[in-house]
């Protein structure tokens, strides 16, 4: 393992230097395959590149890179030709139409595949490696021709920036503006079958949609901005290809696709789980605040009502006097009261156990949030024509997430009100 | 009720539009002078988007031509700006309001050429006109739909266009937003330009426009506001479609037919 990581033998420094190349190729160019939602378009014409490198191989007797890509190139393209001559000229759908497409030509391919075999050509070993992909292949000849191949995809996706991010946001805009959007669509499909084709050494057809999509996927996660997330999946790309290359190093027998598509997928779940704003945990945590924000102004409102009722905003209360004013179990109430002690917003009564008081701070937001609800309440009534008594529970969830300036607009259409439906007094702001 | 003019900034003539061999327009003929802001108005299915798309060859034409300041749509592209309808775009792409409005700048920026500080200057400037400065980071995605509405327009501006083709602006927006465009189209008038603007509300069309286009799969009327609003053209726009001719486009689909020989 150190010996691959130090990269002292200049077999493994081409061969981890080729995959990243590769690797971030295809998860530059799949960013706009993943943006214009053409993902299976992508699985598509990695299937339909099989039979081309078995026909390119058949008809010249070479296993030459260039050779094989272009036989590559060629099928791929006509996969994406078939697809949209049938959507175009048929009744059925585009995605009836990928999927006929896909497994007729990957069909074809691996019958291709078979007969070549079975031939007996002792030249043909190797051929396989397509089928699921083997990093350490590609020496010699397949380095500069793969690797070359991608330093010009990215060099195309960098010079059309503009171009291909416009189409893929808004197609009609572009056309309106005078855009050659044929051209455009025509060199992001060269783009996409190209990157295909370079993948599928390392890779192999049948996983090369995951190369191409994956990256682009899990860095959408990450950012809202599109040279950002471009940037990302090259990188997440170019990890999966070193990932790559060492697997192919180390066990001789292995295929590199499959773990390539497993650290990928690593990559993904991880950005699904933890990506700030987008990611599952996330948002998990700001429904945890978001719960314990509403436990927390729930409590202290008992305590404003208590001393509304009473004329007494700072007396202390006990658990059963809490519990008098509203439904809510011991354990909850002495959550909420635990942090809310924690942000001093109440006290303990000095030298006596379970009773509790506002602090001048407590008392605020507890003012506040009351005063929210009962504008709401009266926004509800007017606005929405909402009887009295059908207005509560609505404000009961609102008046935890009023802003101050909603605020503002709300005392500014309802004409500065002092009281709310019910007749009860709004109190002030502070 | 057609009022045909002279000198005409868009001219319409005889265009006819087919989706799927089934005719959307038939035959539509008109002309609009300058500094004019125009509504087209029609119910559901009337073929308004159909017909400014068809002006700004988006889509196939079956027959006629549409001439903008006399003269073919790709020798005077830099005098038009199209406001696609704003559900026709995906708004979760990564992109923030200032980015949207920048594709304003493309066309006179020019292939494979980055934009610029002043394209940017410029850009932050239409955002301020349609008062969304404020939003220029904000991903496109967390705005509202009329703060939406605003940033294709703050776009469309940033085209610095004579004509303007508009696709529903006001569809689905808040009463701000509405009255904000409504004024900022008005300046725009004033000052000299253009503009076109598919409407839904027939209500509204009579306050916001100074010539109407009816249009019902045909073009019932096209003139200044007042000659057009009375109940006979109404009822012709809105009485549903024409019983033949819908008749013989659903024939025309059918038999696979060709619109023109």
């Amino acid at each position: 393992m150190l010996e691959f990581f130090s990269l002292a033998d200049p077999n493994v420094r081409y061969v981890v230097l080729g995959m990243v190349l590769l690797g971030a190729s295809t998860g530059v160019v799949g960013c706009f395959t993943f943006l214009r939602k053409r993902a299976l378009l992508g699985d598509a014409v990695a299937h339909s590149v099989l039979p081309g490198v078995c026909l390119a191989f058949m008809l010249t007797g070479i296993k030459h890179p260039l050779i094989l890509l272009g036989g590559a190139v060629l099928t791929g393209w006509l996969s994406l030709v078939v697809i949209d001559t049938i959507t175009k000229y048929s009744r059925i759908k585009a995605d009836a139409a990928i999927g006929l497409t896909l497994s007729v030509f990957f069909g074809i391919g691996i019958l291709l595949l078979t007969i070549i075999q079975q031939s007996g050509n002792a030249a043909q070993s190797g051929l396989d490696k397509f089928l699921f992909g083997k990093a350490a292949a590609m020496v010699g000849a397949d380095l500069w021709v793969f690797g070359g191949l991608s330093i010009i995809l990215i060099g195309v996706v960098i010079l059309f920036f503009k171009e291909f991010t416009l189409v893929a946001f808004d197609l009609h805009f572009a056309e309106s503006i005078g855009l050659p959007v044929r051209f455009i669509e025509i060199a992001l499909a060269s783009i996409t079958v190209l990157g295909v084709a370079v993948g599928i050494q390392a890779v192999g057809v049948v996983l090369m949609a995951a190369m191409l999509i994956t990256p682009a996927a899990a860095a959408r996660y990450w950012t809202d901005k599109l040279p950002k997330m471009v940037f990302l999946a090259a990188v997440f790309g170019a990890i999966a290809g070193i990932f790559g290359a060492f697997i192919s190093y180390q066990g001789a027998s292995m295929p590199t696709g499959p773990w390539i598509v497993v650290v990928l997928s690593v990559i993904a779940i991880f950005s699904m789980l933890a990506a700030p704003k987008r990611g599952v945990l996330s948002r998990y945590f700001s429904m945890r605040k978001n719960n314990s924000k509403i436990l927390e102004e729930n409590v202290l409102k008992i305590f404003y009502h208590l001393g509304e009722q009473e004329d007494a905003f700072f007396e202390s209360r006990k658990i059963a006097d809490l519990q008098s004013r509203r439904n809510m179990s011991n354990r909850r109430l002495k959550e909420g009261i635990r942090r809310l002690i924690a942000k001093d917003l109440l006290q303990h009564k000095d030298g006596v156990g379970e009773e509790w008081l506002l602090t001048e701070k407590g008392k605020a937001l507890a003012q506040r949030v009351v005063r929210l609800h009962r504008l709401w309440e009266l926004y509800l009534s007017q606005y929405l024509h909402l009887a009295a008594d059908h207005v509560h529970h609505d404000a009961e969830a609102i008046e935890h997430i009023i802003t101050p300036e909603i605020e503002a607009q709300l005392v500014e259409e309802l004409d500065f009100p002092e009281k709310d439906p019910h007749d009860s007094v709004i109190p002030e702001a502070i | 009720m057609i009022t045909q003019v002279e000198n005409p900034i868009l001219e319409v003539h005889n265009l006819t539009v087919a989706y799927n061999k089934k005719p959307a327009l038939w035959n539509v003929d008109f002309s609009i002078p300058k500094g004019k802001l125009v509504g087209i108005i029609g119910p559901n299915g009337a073929g308004k988007s159909t017909l400014i798309k068809a002006i700004m060859g988006l889509i196939p034409l079956s027959s006629g031509y549409a001439k903008l300041f006399g003269q073919d749509l790709n020798s005077v592209r830099d005098k038009v700006s199209y406001v696609p309808q704003r559900e026709s775009v995906d708004w979760d792409f990564p992109a923030s309001a200032l980015d949207v409005v920048l594709m304003g700048c493309y066309r006179r920026r020019g292939l494979f050429r980055w934009l610029t500080k002043s394209d940017k200057t410029l850009a932050m400037d239409c955002l301020k006109q349609v008062r969304m400065e404020g939003f220029a980071d904000r991903q496109i995605a967390q705005l509202s739909g009329g703060q939406q509405q605003r940033v294709f327009l703050a776009r469309s501006l940033a085209q610095q266009a004579e004509l303007y083709f508009m696709d529903e602006p006001f569809a689905g927006i808040d009463a701000t937003t509405e009255s904000a465009i409504l004024e900022l189209l008005s300046e725009m008038r004033d000052d000299g330009k253009t503009i076109l603007v598919v409407h839904h509300d027939l209500q509204s069309a009579y306050e916001y426009f100074d010539w109407i286009i009816l249009l019902n799969t045909r073009l019932v009327a096209s003139g200044p506001k007042l000659q057009i609003f009375n109940p006979k053209l109404l009822q012709q726009t809105y009485g549903g479609k024409l019983s033949v001719l819908s008749q013989m486009g659903d024939l025309l689909q059918e038999k696979e037919f060709p619109v023109r020989e």
